[in-house]
């Protein structure tokens, strides 16, 4: 009895907070996504002048017959994947280098790659308008660069190149710390046992190290991934016109087009994509996790 | 070529060993880890570095096979000089103390890596693979990974691993010591065997002297970084040539003190809170220098006091405590002038448990020759 009652006790409050704050507002979503839009935004009332219940699919209907809706998302699917990618081959060399440094050092460099955390998200995005801006130092020197071979030269600003920039500028961190988490548990008798049997440098990292380090591989790029797929901020404050992603087009159906259930809908696919995409990376890490886990004496 | 114990140390035989080890040194800081160490490692030889913790061995161990540098001294395989070579380019192969196996990889992926690298034709590889995993008794376990194994077969898919090229040197690196005492027992017959049918040199670290004494041909006992005697097994237990030797190498009466006499009789020492002890020996050492019998406690005789014990030295004493170990006991003798002394009588012929009790006054006796004389 008492064990049940500690149990809750620990249990629920998490519990009761993700009940509210996250599985009530996706029914509401749920919800919404069936109802009509109202006239002047927001939902239809629930019950017609007749009294009829007022659900439609018809939302639905329009995202699947709109490829417009599908191109963004798909738009949006390249830009977290690169942002993935891009993260994936800046954060190995740090996570290893951060890894491998004695525990002085170490700690140093980690504090170094969460200290963005302490300042403000939106402050940081804002941050790289100065940096990315036509007058500062960066977009000066690429310009005169370009302007040698005669090239008009370009803004750096309101741009894809501006929004994947700092797609993954933010997203770096949580790219380092899962893969520094596992490059740090790496016996290293076995790049010696490897090196024994006559691996070289690059073979000890294609078959030892990066294969033993997949595990974090896959958990730094859903933690990368699911946000980059859905933001909206970065584009909004860095992008140009044509670089609207999904999270733009949720947020303008929201609080512009005031189109709640067609909103609902996109979210909906959205958050069904991301934890797809989550689940398939998870299942593929406990794959590998299982075979990894042990097998270390 | 089969070791052949007649050729190690005959000038006249002897050309270069297979593994030179010339003067080999190296320090970390201000701690000299390894000092001016010369060896020479014979083709086919089952060759051990024993040592406590801390004596250098393992490092000696890794720079042989690379991992570390000496910081003076050559070491020359086969006639060519190692120092230049990395680990992955030497023709030597390690057994790791936690076995190394790769989790990711099963038992075939991991004996197949060495063959990869060296880019083995694949039915060549097949066929290496099989005939390794024979060899260590493991046929059938291609597709099983590390964690499915048990602490022997690890052991041994380390051992297929490293001797699947055909090394001209395996080195081992306590690779016993993860295991309990039964299964380090057949381990042990094991690597005896496997070491004798592959032909291949190896060269063994452990701390056990128990352990280096039932596989070797030969061993070097390392102390504070410096080789203090290399020998066959049965010499370095009957005529350790240092204290530290006669002491690390099973257990050992030390008897202490300056030399009193010494002639075509033996040597006497006067031990200080013992007596005079007589042991035979063909060393002249100068009169008064310090010297020391070493002499095994089974070679003490133990006895009720009487007028018949024979032996040129002998004691009286009382029993302080006794060991029984089942089939021999080990007896703490403290002689009349306050020595404390070892010795061990075996019960097997009389079916006794016990010859004598806490308390007992006894008689210790030994032939001049039973002793064997240090002169360091």
């Amino acid at each position: 009895m008492r064990g049940r009652f500690g149990k809750w006790l620990v249990g629920g409050p998490p519990l009761l907070y993700l009940l509210v704050f996250f599985a009530a507002p996706s029914l509401i979503m749920v919800l919404a996504s069936f109802r009509s839009p109202g006239e002047f935004g927001g939902l239809a009332p629930l019950q017609d002048a007749d009294g009829n219940l007022d659900l439609t699919v018809e939302s639905y209907t329009r995202f699947f017959t709109e490829p417009l809706y599908w191109q963004i998302f798909l738009k949006s699917f390249w830009y977290a994947i690169a942002t993935t990618l891009i993260c994936l081959v800046l954060a190995y060399p740090l996570a290893s280098l951060i890894a491998r440094s004695n525990r002085k050092h170490r700690d140093l460099l980690l504090l170094l790659v969460i200290l963005p955390f302490w300042s403000n998200f939106l402050i940081r995005v804002y941050a790289w308008m100065i940096i990315l801006g036509p007058n500062a130092a960066v977009a000066r020197t690429v310009n005169g660069f370009l302007g040698l071979f005669g090239v008009e030269p370009v803004s750096l600003l309101f741009s894809s190149f501006a929004v994947l920039v700092c797609l993954v500028y933010v997203h770096l961190p949580f790219m380092v710390l899962p893969l520094y988490a596992n490059l740090e548990k790496h016996d290293r008798t076995l790049l010696d046992a490897a090196q024994d049997l006559g691996a070289g440098a690059w073979q000890r990292f294609w078959r030892i190290t990066f294969p033993l380090s997949l595990p974090g591989v896959y958990a730094g790029a859903a933690l990368v991934f699911i946000p980059a797929f859905g933001i909206f901020a970065i584009p909004d404050i860095l992008g140009g016109p044509d670089d609207s992603l999904i999270g733009n087009v949720i947020k303008q159906q929201f609080l512009e087009t005031r189109d709640w259930p067609f909103g609902s809908v996109l979210s909906i696919v959205l958050t069904v994509l991301a934890l797809g995409l989550a689940g398939f990376a998870a299942w593929i890490g406990k794959r590998s996790v299982a075979r990894l886990a042990v097998g270390d004496a | 070529m089969p070791y052949n114990p007649g050729l190690v140390g005959n000038p006249c035989l002897r050309l270069m060993a297979l593994l030179e080890i010339q003067n080999v040194t190296r320090r970390f800081g201000d701690f000299v880890a390894v000092d001016g160490v010369s060896l020479g490692i014979e083709s086919g030889e089952f060759f051990t570095l024993l040592g406590p913790s801390g004596c250098g061995k393992t490092t000696l161990l890794r720079m042989i096979g690379g991992f570390d540098l000496p910081d003076g001294g050559r070491i020359v395989l086969d006639g060519e000089d190692m120092a230049d070579k990395p680990p992955e380019a030497r023709p030597v192969r390690t057994v790791f103390q936690s076995y190394a196996l790769f989790p990711h990889m099963t038992v075939q992926g991991n004996v197949a890596f060495p063959l990869r690298m060296a880019k083995t034709p694949a039915a060549e590889a097949a066929r290496k693979i099989d005939e390794a995993l024979a060899d260590v008794r493991l046929t059938g376990f291609n597709q099983r990974f590390p964690h499915e194994l048990s602490g022997g077969q690890r052991q041994r898919v380390a051992i297929a691993r490293a001797l699947v090229t055909h090394p001209r040197v395996l080195l081992l690196d306590e690779p016993l010591a993860a295991l309990d005492a039964k299964l380090r027992e057949e381990m042990q017959l094991e690597l005896i065997n496997m070491q004798k049918e592959a032909g291949i040199t190896f060269v063994y670290v452990t701390h056990d002297q128990t352990e280096a004494l039932a596989l070797s041909h030969r061993i070097a006992v390392m102390n504070g970084g410096r080789v203090e005697q290399v020998d066959a097994p049965e010499k370095l237990y009957s005529l350790p040539r240092t204290r530290f030797v006669a002491d690390f190498i099973g257990t050992c009466n030390l008897l202490a003190g300056p030399v009193s006499r010494a002639d075509g009789a033996g040597i006497a020492i006067e031990v200080a809170d013992l007596g005079t002890v007589v042991v035979k020996s063909d060393a002249r050492p100068a009169l008064q220098s310090e010297g020391a019998v070493a002499l095994r406690p089974e070679k003490v005789r133990l006895a009720a006091p009487g007028p018949a014990m024979p032996g040129e030295n002998r004691f009286a004493g009382v029993v302080t405590g006794l060991l029984y170990h089942g089939d021999v006991t080990v007896y703490r003798v403290r002689t009349a002038r306050g020595h404390e002394m070892e010795a061990l009588l075996a019960n097997s012929a009389s079916g006794l448990a016990r010859f004598f009790e806490t308390g007992d006054a006894v008689e210790l006796a030994w032939p001049a020759d039973a002793g064997h004389f240090i002169d360091r």
